[in-house]
């Protein structure tokens, strides 16, 4: 047995400087550091790492090269079944899946899988001119649309299969969520370009500006010779309480203050003709990753005062714990088990407070997680210029509104084969959250990696 | 890259652009609009298509320079390109098959009046109109408007030309005098949208109006363009922009409207000596 070595910490931006800019928070390992971090893996004979990641990434066989100083080989590996590895080392969830199921966490920590996965990419994009081996083309066209997790991943599948892969993107910018959605201190955005650039050369084309369902319709790519499709269009209408008082100005969904920030560069304004008002008191109502996000970017944007509104507790929170634990060191006020009831405005109709409610936990509900009960007369006022609200979303209506053949559940999303992402559609797969509603990257892409070998299976069985 | 091909001046405000986007001009129906994105920094707004030629594969803008980007895009000239135009957007006019429509439009609104009028009239509707601005030398698509209408009523705030008062009150005058309409379609700015569904109220004549609010993607993701209408939120760019004038909250709406106006002025101020870019 080797000797017990501690988890390695990654060095980070002081949090008194780092709420002062929108650059990446999480420095990365060095290379000493990784070399030590990867020494602290046993290699299982049988590991139960892999199982946990939704693409299945060879973990131990990277994490040895990373150990023997074989940086390259080790991104080469995690690349073989996962197409964004220096996006999935910053966002995914590590410790609900790899991290959760290390031998090391039954006795101690885990050793850090996504820490190193971002420290292969990171060292290989720094490095080399990434130049993927091109599949010869096998002659059949295959349509993805979004350009998000679920779209690059299927649409990299299938182009290393040799199939001639459209992406049909409605943004300006590729990249779905790591674009629009989550910051630049958490996913720098040239993270996200070099990863679809990665993409683009396995063959991948990208056409911006097209909106499904609008612009072109699923049966004109068939007629146009795509002989599959795959529906990677993401989160949707962004949900609201439906309390009085969310249309006063000064009211944003997470979407949109994001949306703002992110693609559009509001933070830049007037640089950026994109504006955004931040007050010098913001509230976020949410306790997701996309509530953390929203909330700090405030702090960033010049708010003086942040808080977290969350109707449970911090158990209950499906943020990811660093960036619970981020959120936290930059002074993030969490206003826990507090629900609003109204959003208060002043004379002129913009938002001046919010009105909350305390909770206590119940019984656990069907998520298992402990049901949120109100507390009689428990009401009180939080003074705040600006609320986001960060609830989740729906999925978009237009694609199923206009595609014929394609069903959806009462609640939006698209109705999909669990296994394979197909629909009700004949030729028609899809994954991500406009099958889930509000999930993560990685599963994403997990559903984008089980549709393109069900539509590789699909067409072949037709020729 | 979307290429202007025709540019012009309709008033010293308003300009009408004809762009070169032949997968928009196949798809579009009246009633939609589409977003547009000036350059790398710039931000994506909505605009009403005001007219289209699906065999030369164009779409026709008419807009009024109230902003920054709609400044800057009015300084641009034939032969530049948009970096992104997105459509075609929002749910299509629900139009009368038959019968006798009364379409309202109000400054530049009647450039996205226009597309409507002419889809009414070429499928035989009866087509009344009633065309206003502040003075004589803003009224816009005068001749698009005649070639489509039945009926054609011009009116001025200054009564520089036509009727002198607003639109709003032309049409009160002709419902008073007892024409008889179907429908009434009104579009232009929120007060001039609020009077004249304030004037249909009592008659109980449907009166359909296009809300132009602040977006961002324009795709249905955001949600900057919610409106209460009937006392539920509604997303314009997936539910509208065209919705039923008596439920809509147009109180709430202009407010919504003005959200942005301290840092429209700031940016205003900014671009000025530069001529628009």
């Amino acid at each position: 047995m080797p000797e017990r070595v501690s988890r390695t910490s990654m060095p980070v931006q002081d949090p008194h400087e780092r709420i002062k800019n929108f650059n990446e928070v999480a420095l990365g390992y060095a290379e000493d550091m990784a070399k030590r971090e990867a020494s602290r893996c046993i290699q299982c004979k049988k590991p139960l790492c892999v199982p946990g990641c939704p693409v299945n990434v060879a973990i131990p066989e990277f994490i040895r090269l990373v150990k023997d100083g074989d940086f390259l080989g080790g991104a080469r590996v995690i690349k073989n079944t996962n197409s964004l590895p220096a996006v999935c080392g910053r966002v995914c969830p590590q410790e609900e899946q790899c991290e959760k199921t290390c031998i090391l966490a039954r006795r101690g920590e885990p050793v850090a899988i996504g820490r190193l996965e971002r420290f292969c990419a990171d060292y290989e994009r720094e490095r080399t001119e990434i130049k993927p081996e091109v599949a010869s083309r096998n002659g059949h066209k295959v349509a993805v649309v979004g350009s998000g997790p679920a779209g690059l991943t299927c649409a990299g599948d299938l182009a290393k299969l040799g199939y001639q892969v459209t992406i049909f993107e409605a943004l300006h910018a590729p990249g779905g969520v790591l674009i629009y959605g989550i910051p630049e201190f958490r996913l720098p955005k040239e993270v996200v370009r070099q990863e679809v650039e990665y993409v683009r050369k396995l063959g991948v084309e990208i056409r911006l500006d097209v909106i499904a369902g609008r612009t072109l319709t699923i049966d004109e790519f068939f007629a146009d010779g795509y002989e599959a499709v795959f529906l990677g269009t993401g989160a949707g209408l962004p949900k609201f309480m439906e309390i009085p008082g969310e249309n006063f100005n000064g009211v944003y969904s997470a979407n949109e203050w994001l949306t703002r920030i992110n693609l559009m560069k509001a933070y830049k304004f007037p640089e950026f003709d994109t504006p955004i008002v931040c007050g010098r008191r913001v509230a976020v109502v949410g306790g997701g990753n996309v509530a953390m996000d929203a909330v700090r970017c405030a702090l960033r944007l010049g708010a003086e005062k942040a808080y977290i509104i969350y109707r449970r507790g911090e158990a209950e929170m499906p943020a990811r714990l660093e960036e619970l634990h981020n959120a936290k060191e930059e002074a993030v006020d969490f206003r826990l088990l507090t629900n609003p009831v109204k959003v208060l405005g002043n004379d002129k109709g913009w938002v001046s407070g919010i009105e909350c409610i305390r909770m206590e936990l119940g019984e656990p509900d069907q998520s298992g997680r402990r049901r949120p009960i109100e507390v009689k007369d428990s009401n009180f006022v939080i003074e705040v210029d600006t609320v986001v609200m960060a609830l989740g979303t729906s999925p978009n209506p237009v694609i199923s509104q206009v595609t014929p053949g394609l069903k959806t559940h009462r609640w939006g999303g698209l109705v999909a084969d669990e296994e394979t992402g197909q629909t009700t559609r004949e030729g028609v797969w899809a994954g991500g959250d406009a099958v889930t509603g509000s999930a993560t990257v990685i599963l994403a892409m997990g559903a984008g990696k089980k549709a393109a070998v069900a539509m590789d299976a699909y067409i072949r069985s037709k020729h | 890259m979307f290429k202007i091909l025709k540019k012009q001046i309709l008033t010293p405000v308003t300009k009408k652009m004809v762009i070169e986007a032949p997968l928009v001009a196949r798809k579009v129906q009246p009633g939609q609009f589409v977003i547009v994105r000036l350059h790398e920094k710039g931000e994506r707004i909505p605009l009403t298509v005001a007219d289209f030629d699906r065999a030369r594969g164009t779409i026709t803008l008419v807009f009024q320079e109230v902003g920054k980007t709609t400044r800057e895009l009015g300084a641009y000239e034939a032969g530049q390109d948009l970096a992104d135009f997105v459509g075609p957007l929002g749910v299509p006019a629900e139009l009368l098959e038959h019968g006798r429509v009364m379409c309202v439009g109000g400054g530049v609104g009647v450039a996205p009046i226009y597309p409507k009028a002419k889809a009414l009239f070429e499928r035989g509707v009866e087509v009344l109109s009633i065309i206003g601005a502040r003075s004589t030398d803003l009224i816009i698509l005068e001749d698009e408007m005649r070639a489509v209408s039945h009926e054609l009523h011009i009116c001025t705030d200054d009564g520089s030309r036509g009727f002198h008062g607003f639109v709003s009150q032309k049409l009160e005058e002709m419902l008073k005098a007892g024409v008889q309409m179907d429908e009434v379609i009104a579009v232009g700015p929120l007060p001039m949208m609020r009077a004249t569904v304030e004037v249909t109220r009592p008659y109980n004549i449907k009166s359909w109006v296009s809300l132009n609010p602040i977006m961002v993607d324009g795709t249905g993701m955001c949600g900057a363009c919610r409106a209460t209408v009937g006392g539920e939120t509604k997303f314009c760019c997936v539910h509208g922009p065209m919705f039923d004038g008596h439920l809509v909250d147009f109180r709430e709406a202009i407010r919504r409207s003005q959200m942005y106006l301290p840092q429209e002025q700031a940016a205003n101020e900014a671009c000025r000596c530069g001529g628009g870019k």
